[in-house]
């Protein structure tokens, strides 16, 4: 049993206790609590189950590396899985539930895979999915299902806010222990800027638990100095609850600051994510300790030592009356006596070194603490919690010399540095066999732009195990008297002789569930491979990513394939060092701040009418205008018909409009469409196709010549910016001779369709010009003035009517909107929105980009080659058509598609050829690209590309649907309507 | 997250501020060309761990194009230059051979 000690806690204040609650049980911790702390005080020593065989776990760790203390915090719109008990501070009304159990914590079916652990052996995933395949489908997978999961996806919208920090500093320092404060102390008197985080709530790390001694008296009065040293001087800034995410190229990193976690609060923000460049980055994030692994070393009770020793120090927490305390080096030592000074017992230390000696060795014989040397734990007795362990010979096979009682195990197997921020961009590490860890190899560190390092490591996590070592690596002007420790003994299997019975019990990764008999298996299966080895046993893919179970693991493979750890390596350290929320990834850029909306200056009057929004890129656009009582489709019908009767009303003025200007332009353009610009008079409009080097159609639309040496393109709504690039592109990098210059003037004008029969009228309603057959003939253009604004008129057409598009500054663009829409009462116009504009341009067999076109259709696809010029030697693309399979004549082409029944063709549906293939499924000869109900013929018409379709006029097709059938469509023009284009030549 | 000085504004520009452009000094062939030297043109590109020449855009800055040598695997800039030349300029080749004597670049050294 757990429980709070009388006496002692150096983070806790007594004075204020706080009200929580686990799976709905109300109880009590205090202010300087974790929730793990608070836990164990309150007795609670079962805190999840694992992964896979859904054993019951408890505490392993005190901090960011623990695996098992996963839990849902929070309800509704702060609802989050998988918060850490050890990092999670306690605040009053915390409600914490325990994940991966079913029904209950207590009782939970799915430990029945437990049982059945043989038959869910490593890699049992990629095994099970090929045979046999209905034990998956009907057995295996339900199963899982059911069973598996960490824990529940939150179901509301995230109710807390989020935000960014942008910082440049000389030197940021990761770490607030001893080694990041003499670190962050040195540069900051050297005069340089200095920045220094802190993942946790408090100052000075392990020191002040661990005893140590700084300049003659307790860590924490260093400590306590130095903060206040650093507080005062105007060159820091110091964080605590700021974690070091990542590092990255260049010099930069992210943090990842947890503002309100410990204590909510609605209108502030819960987490910050900070972007930082610093010209140097010093990591000091210390080292962990890694487990032992003997059998049942996962058992509710199992502790590392290290984490024992912060419970009872840090937090006034007993981990049980009785601890055995079982290690391969000196540290674990201090947890022996930090447990005798709680006045709790010690039964034993089982040591698996020989000889240990050394003055912490002694300090514990001299308590009276039995030391039990060359021995080692064959096995944990208990299956929830821990009932004792039996000993035995740490060089034999595992015969049980003697069952020592106890209700806790402290384990040590050494440290290993934490060097994943070293390691994030680039940093090699080397093998330290004298202290048996992985540390930052100095002479291959990260490096930045001028090709020098930018990340230096100091304290534990470069290596250096006592104070006094630390401090010196720092460059700290403290220091600490020297320790003599006796060395370490890496034992990676405890007894080293244990058998299969023994080795399947030998926990190294908590999380998921991964034992020394996996990470064997793997290699006799041949994985030799470390990075193959995680993947394949999942060893380290856990949220701890395997901060206990790395170093235990490799050396486990490593010796299965009987070579030096170096060799095997260790797997890629990727950021984030612990998981961050995904809300402070986003920021504030969530909701309306997602991106910015572009908006026409027409758009307060399609609010006003009804539109239905459609976004088109960045823009909004209506799709249709809603009539009372009417549905969207009828809206759709009634714009269509309403346009082909009387006259429509068009926003255009999302229409991408690039100025290309110079003596060199119609050159330029030449080269930029396939057909000829050069030759186009002034006054006149052309519609062109733009490619790009691979020959495949990007972009198209009308280009009108302004003078001799000024051309207005328009381009498809989504493809105004991208075309200006492709356009820079071509002039800065490749033509940089020709004198040519380009501005992209989108949102300079507003443009405005009037389209229909009674199009003319409407514009001679406003009047000021004459838009007469004479005055402005087809692809004709004009300045001029409409209801005394200054206008330029295209005559141009995108759905076979008689039409006008006027340009107008933006300023002026919903004054003309409005004497438009006035003007057109007269005649019964009607606004329309972009599904009738493509419903009207599909009747009429235009292509649109984006539907007849997916970035592999060529303009030969889709029967363009009227808009091809023959004359011209090269443009863009040209080469590109002329490869070998963008002749062949078996290419799917451009046609129209009438159904049989008149019915709708599917959107994207396939038509379907004879045979099937290699996977059976049927052969296909062609694909809708668009689809709509033509309200003008009332009945279904389509697009789409088909074998050597033009050649196949009048031939009946059959096409997917989504049910399994099919449906008959006839193959004909893609003209559907007014084919001699009367309509538009008025 | 690289930083590149755009050399047209004088700007220290983060890589958001920047769009890649891929492989520099590629020499355009037009319709004349054969199949190889088409392809070569449109799809061979150089992959080195190393000394590496590229064309960026300064996109979200003054929009301007311009060309970067660096090394793939340290992430050392050795200089930036215009992007209207043909090939790297002297000084950026000096500038490579003082950190990487005896490097290659394609046909360059
Ligand atoms: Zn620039």
């Amino acid at each position: 049993m757990t429980t709070r000690l009388a006496r002692g806690g150096r983070l806790l204040n007594r004075g204020r206790a706080l009200e929580f609650t686990f799976n709905g049980k109300r109880m009590t911790g205090y202010q300087g609590d974790t929730l793990a702390s608070a836990l164990l005080g309150a007795g609670q020593r079962l805190v999840g189950r694992s992964f896979k065989y859904h054993r019951p776990r408890g505490l392993v760790a005190s901090g960011a590396e623990e695996p098992n203390a996963l839990v849902n915090l929070g309800e509704g719109g702060t609802f989050e899985p998988n918060q850490r008990a050890t990092t999670q501070e306690l605040y009053d009304g915390l409600a914490a539930e325990s994940q991966n159990h079913w029904p209950s914590l207590e009782f939970d079916v799915g430990v029945a895979n437990n049982y059945v652990s043989r038959f869910l052996p490593a890699g049992f995933y990629y095994k099970t999915f090929i045979n046999p395949r209905p034990a998956w489908k009907h057995l295996f997978e339900p199963f899982i299902r059911q069973s598996a999961g960490l824990g529940r996806a939150p179901k509301e919208r995230d109710a807390d806010v989020y935000e960014h920090f942008h910082v440049h500093v000389d030197c940021l320092v990761i770490g607030g222990g001893i080694a990041g404060l003499a670190a962050a102390l040195k540069a900051a008197e050297a005069g340089r800027e200095v920045l220094l985080i802190e993942q946790t709530a408090h100052w000075g790390g392990r020191a002040p638990v661990d005893g140590a001694v700084i300049d003659g008296a307790e860590a924490d009065a260093w400590v306590k100095n130095t903060v206040e040293t650093l507080e005062g001087m105007e060159n820091v800034r110091i964080r605590t609850r700021c974690m070091g995410v990542g590092v990255y190229d260049h010099g930069y990193v992210l943090a990842y600051e947890r503002l309100t976690d410990h204590d909510p609060h609605p209108d502030l923000p819960r987490h910050r994510l900070w972007k930082i460049r610093a010209s140097e980055v010093i990591t000091a994030t210390g080292a962990l300790e890694r487990p032992l692994s003997f059998a049942g070393n996962d058992v509710p009770g199992v502790m590392l030592a290290s984490a024992v020793r912060d419970y009872v120090v840090n937090w006034a927490v007993s981990p049980g009356d009785r601890t055995v305390v079982v290690t391969n080096n000196d540290d674990a030592y201090r947890t022996a006596i930090a447990l005798k000074e709680a006045g709790l017992e010690v039964p034993a230390v089982i040591d698996a070194r020989t000889a240990p000696e050394g003055p912490l060795v002694e300090r514990v014989r001299a308590l009276g603490v039995r030391v039990e040397t060359g021995r080692a734990v064959a096995k944990v007795k208990g299956r929830a919690k821990v009932e004792g362990v039996a000993m035995t010979m740490q060089a034999g096979e595992g015969a049980v010399l003697e069952v020592i009682d106890c209700d806790a195990v402290a384990m040590s197997g050494g440290w290993s540095p934490v060097v994943h921020l070293w390691s994030h961009c680039g940093g090699k590490l080397v093998w330290d066999d004298a202290q048996a860890f992985f540390r930052p190899d100095p002479e291959k560190a990260p490096t930045g732009a001028d090709g020098q390092p930018f990340v230096r490591v100091v304290g534990a996590a470069n290596g250096a195990m006592t104070t006094a070592d630390v401090l010196a690596d720092a460059g700290a002007d403290a220091q600490a008297a020297p320790e003599a420790a006796g060395p370490i003994e890496p034992v990676w299997i405890m007894p080293q002789g244990a058998g299969p019975e023994l080795r399947s019990k030998m926990w190294l990764d908590y999380q998921n569930d991964v034992k020394v008999s996996d990470v064997q298996l793997a290699a006799r299966e041949g994985y030799e491979s470390v990075e193959h080895t995680k993947r394949y046993t999942t060893l380290g893919m856990a949220t701890d990513q395997g901060k206990l179970s790395n170093i235990n693991g490799l050396a486990v493979l490593s010796r299965s394939l009987n070579a030096e750890i170096p060799q095997v390596g260790t797997t890629t350290f990727r950021p984030p060092y612990t998981p961050i929320s995904f809300g402070s990834i986003a920021g504030q850029a969530r909701g309306d701040m997602f991106q910015p909306l572009r908006r026409t200056p027409m758009h307060a009057w399609h609010m006003a009418n009804g539109a239905h929004w459609e976004p088109v890129g960045h823009w909004r656009r209506p799709y249709c205008y809603l009539q009372p009582a009417e549905t969207v489709e009828e809206a759709v019908q009634r714009e269509v018909k309403n346009t082909r009767e009387a006259v429509g009303l068009l926003d255009a003025s999302t229409l991408g409009k690039i100025v290309v200007k110079g003596p060199d332009a119609g050159r330029f353009l030449d080269m930029l469409y396939t057909n000829m610009m050069s030759t186009l008079k002034p006054g006149r409009c052309r519609y062109g196709l733009m490619c790009n080097e691979n020959g495949f159609l990007m972009d198209d639309g009308v280009v009108a010549r302004i003078d001799e040496d000024t051309f207005l393109c328009h381009t498809t709504t989504g493809g105004a910016e991208h075309v200006h690039a492709h356009m820079e592109e071509w002039l800065q990098t490749e033509w940089w001779d020709w004198q040519v210059y380009t501005a992209n003037v989108t949102e300079h004008y507003a443009q405005i369709g009037v389209v229909g029969p009674h199009a003319r009228e409407v514009l001679d309603l406003v009047g000021g010009m004459d838009v007469s057959k004479e005055a402005m003939a087809f692809m004709d253009w004009q300045d001029g003035e409409l209801g005394g604004l200054p206008v330029r008129v295209f005559r141009i057409s995108f759905s076979g009517e008689l039409s006008y598009e006027i340009a107008v500054k933006a300023g002026y663009g919903r004054a003309l909107w409005d004497m438009l829409a006035e003007a057109g009462r007269e005649v019964g116009m009607m606004p329309y929105g972009t599904e009738a504009l493509h419903i009207l341009r599909a009747e009429k067999g235009f292509i649109m980009i984006g539907d007849e076109t997916d970035g592999t259709v060529t303009p030969q696809d889709l029967c363009l080659d009227w808009a091809i010029s023959k004359k011209k030697d090269d443009y863009i693309g040209k080469r590109g058509q002329a490869r070998s399979h963008l002749t062949d004549p078996e290419r799917w082409k451009l046609v129209g598609l009438e159904t049989v029944d008149g019915s709708v063709l599917e959107d994207g549906a396939y038509a379907v050829a004879e045979g099937r293939n290699a996977n059976g499924q049927r052969n296909v000869q062609g694909r809708v690209t668009s689809t709509y109900r033509s309200p003008t013929l009332g009945r279904g018409i389509a697009m789409g590309l088909i074998r050597r379709g033009p050649e196949r006029m009048g031939e009946v097709v059959e096409f997917t649907r989504t049910d399994g059938t099919t449906t008959r469509a006839k193959i004909v023009q893609p003209v559907f309507f007014d084919p001699e284009g009367e309509k538009q030549n008025v | 997250m690289l930083i590149l000085r755009c050399p047209n504004c004088g700007i220290d520009a983060d890589e958001t501020e920047l769009a890649p452009g891929g492989e520099a000094h590629l020499r355009r062939v037009g319709p004349e060309a054969s199949d190889d030297a088409f392809e070569g043109y449109l799809f061979h590109r150089e992959n080195p761990r190393g000394v590496h020449f590229e064309r960026w855009r300064h996109a979200a800055g003054c929009g301007k194009w311009f060309h970067a040598a660096r090394c793939t695997q340290t992430l050392e800039v050795f200089g930036t230059y215009s992007a209207q030349v043909t090939d790297p300029p002297q000084d950026i080749r000096d500038a490579i051979t003082a950190r990487r004597p005896g490097w290659r670049w394609r046909d360059i050294e």
